[in-house]
């Protein structure tokens, strides 16, 4: 597939994907409104939320794998904007968590953040989400450099591991979900490392050959 | 040391009218927007029974929606959403239904549901239920005391448990094909808890008779403990001398114990206890010991540690 050609189609297709990441906050709040979530819709409402950082965070790392299997370069510049919204339906879930969970008792909360392996695992999370989201702009990319920029964002990949170690924590007994997002997950990660060892063998290899063609040259 | 409570309800316990519209407009308000909806109608309409008994057991407290109470369930068999019992569980045959009362008793004996119905006239029970999850309700509902079944079956001297025994058929209860427990459930309480005047076994809800979502036919109900000992659809009932081993215990033996009474001050390993969300309201509350009866049930335990025994 070609793509967008131009500058000006790029700009649509962002404005089409800024709404449609938005369409799982806007069903929580029609759901919300009608009163369609269920009997205890402040727990559908948190956990919806959770699923949503974790699914913003699966889809923003299945971007660079898409793009080299597929060659639609432009997916790149897309990436930007859906790990902004895993950390905004992290932030919301955050929120409903400090909120509708725990209606600021900062005593309550920092005991569950200490004493409950799964919220301990969600706050790190987090906590390691924010740098992320400080240095999601152009003009923090050029500070930092784009190496260092990249080293930084590969801490997505604990990340979302952590996330799914919380989901899978938390669950009372039926881990079939999470167990599907560690799959997923490992997919992803997995493609990464196989892509990483081939690319390194090839290096070797490719030195390895320069070694013999100098060595060969009279 | 126990904290002796009032029997019933104190009036700031009632869940006021005005609490509960308040959250709907707060959910409203989320939604910023300000048309208006109809709910739909309950789906689920049961018979009624005719001729029944209050109970000074009831609390006054205001129960739970009827939309609420069947269709926010943990029933496994049917699958572990609480939203799966609802729509699976009409499946399930109620009638005929055969219940067998086995082990230490003096009369083994075999009753058809309706017969057992017809052993007691039917007592509304009011009860608040609080599950292990952290959420609670309020619930009307019908049975008899637990102890007339037994009183009438004659537990043999060496008696110390009660286990129960749900269904497990595959055919019709499409969750046992999964490993999520290990089926049939299986629930027990102490001989003396059995036989609490609070301990019912339900087959009515809102003077209808029990969905099927929520334990149809027959259902035991402990109101102060977490809701999963309350077995649901119970074919067998064994009087024995040991310790039950129940499908929670088996599921894990770490987090959920034989006596599982409600008490605020023992954590479950993952989660806190000490509060709950009341369905339908939008704070929480607190959790009280024993789900509030404490003044009935608390001298069952006199003397064991709670911390140790939960
Ligand atoms: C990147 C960060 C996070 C991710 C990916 C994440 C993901 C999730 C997921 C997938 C769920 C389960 C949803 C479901 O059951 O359908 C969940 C639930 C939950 N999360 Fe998070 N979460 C994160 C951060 C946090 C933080 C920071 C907190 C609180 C400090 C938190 C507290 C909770 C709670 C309390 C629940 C609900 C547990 C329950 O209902 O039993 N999470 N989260």
């Amino acid at each position: 597939m070609a793509g967008p050609a131009t500058a000006r189609q790029l700009a649509a297709l962002k404005r089409i994907l800024f709404v449609l990441c938005l369409v799982p906050l806007l069903r929580l709040a029609w759901g919300a409104w009608d009163d369609a979530l269920g009997a205890n819709p402040i727990e559908f409402i948190q956990r919806s939320l959770g699923s949503w950082t974790l699914n913003f965070l699966l889809i923003t790392l299945t971007v660079s794998p898409l793009r080299r299997l597929s060659g639609w370069h432009w997916l790149l510049r897309l990436r930007r904007m859906l790990g902004l919204y895993a950390f905004f339906y992290a932030m919301l879930h955050l929120v409903s968590y400090l909120w509708l969970d725990q209606f600021f008792d900062w005593q309550a909360i920092a005991k569950d953040i200490l004493k409950r392996p799964f919220i301990t695992v969600g706050m790190s999370a987090f906590m390691l989400l924010l740098p992320l989201a400080a240095t999601s702009s152009d003009a923090m990319i050029r500070r930092l450099g784009g190496r260092r920029w990249q080293q930084l964002h590969r801490s997505v990949y604990a990340i979302a591991t952590l996330g799914v170690v919380h989901y899978w924590w938390l669950v009372k007994r039926d881990t079939t979900l999470p167990a599907l997002y560690a799959a997923l997950l490992g997919l992803l990660l997995g493609i990464r490392a196989l892509w990483r060892e081939l690319e390194r063998q090839r290096q070797t290899a490719g030195a390895d050959l320069g070694k013999r063609t100098l060595r060969n040259t009279p | 040391m126990l904290i002796q409570l009032p029997a019933d309800t104190v009036p700031s316990e009632i869940t006021p009218r005005a609490v509960f519209d308040k959250r709907r407009e707060f959910l409203k308000g989320l939604a910023g927007t300000a048309l208006a909806a109809a709910l739909p109608k309950s789906a689920c309409a049961g018979e009624k029974f005719s001729a029944t008994l209050k109970s000074p057991w009831s609390t006054t407290e205001t129960p739970t929606p009827y939309k609420s109470v069947t269709t926010y369930n943990n029933f496994y068999e049917f699958g572990t959403e609480k939203t799966d019992p609802a729509q699976l569980a009409q499946r399930m045959k109620t009638r005929p239904w055969q219940i067998s009362i086995e082990g230490l008793v003096k009369h083994q004996k075999s009753f058809a549901i309706d017969d057992l119905i017809k052993m007691a006239p039917l007592e509304e029970r009011i009860y608040r239920m609080r599950c292990v999850e952290g959420w609670s309700m309020v619930i009307p509902w019908l049975g008899l005391p637990l102890a007339t079944l037994l009183k009438h079956v004659e537990p043999q001297g060496a008696t110390k448990y009660v286990e129960f025994i749900s269904a497990a058929d595959p055919k019709t209860m499409p969750g046992v094909a999964s490993a999520v427990l290990d089926w049939p459930y299986l629930e027990g309480l102490r001989l003396d808890e059995a036989m609490h005047p609070l301990t019912i076994l339900a087959v009515g809800l809102y003077g209808e008779v029990l969905p099927n979502q929520n334990g149809a036919p027959l259902r035991l109900v402990v109101p102060w403990k977490y809701g999963f000992k309350g077995a649901k659809s119970i074919v067998k009932i064994r009087l024995t001398d040991r310790e039950p081993w129940t499908a929670w215990m088996k599921a894990g033996p770490r987090e959920y114990g034989f006596y599982s009474n409600v008490n605020p001050a023992v954590d479950h390993p993952r989660w806190s206890q000490a509060t709950e969300r009341r369905i339908g309201e939008f704070a929480k509350r607190r959790t009280l010991p024993f789900n509030g009866y404490a003044e009935q049930v608390a001298g069952l335990y006199t003397g064991m540690d709670l911390q140790k025994f939960f």
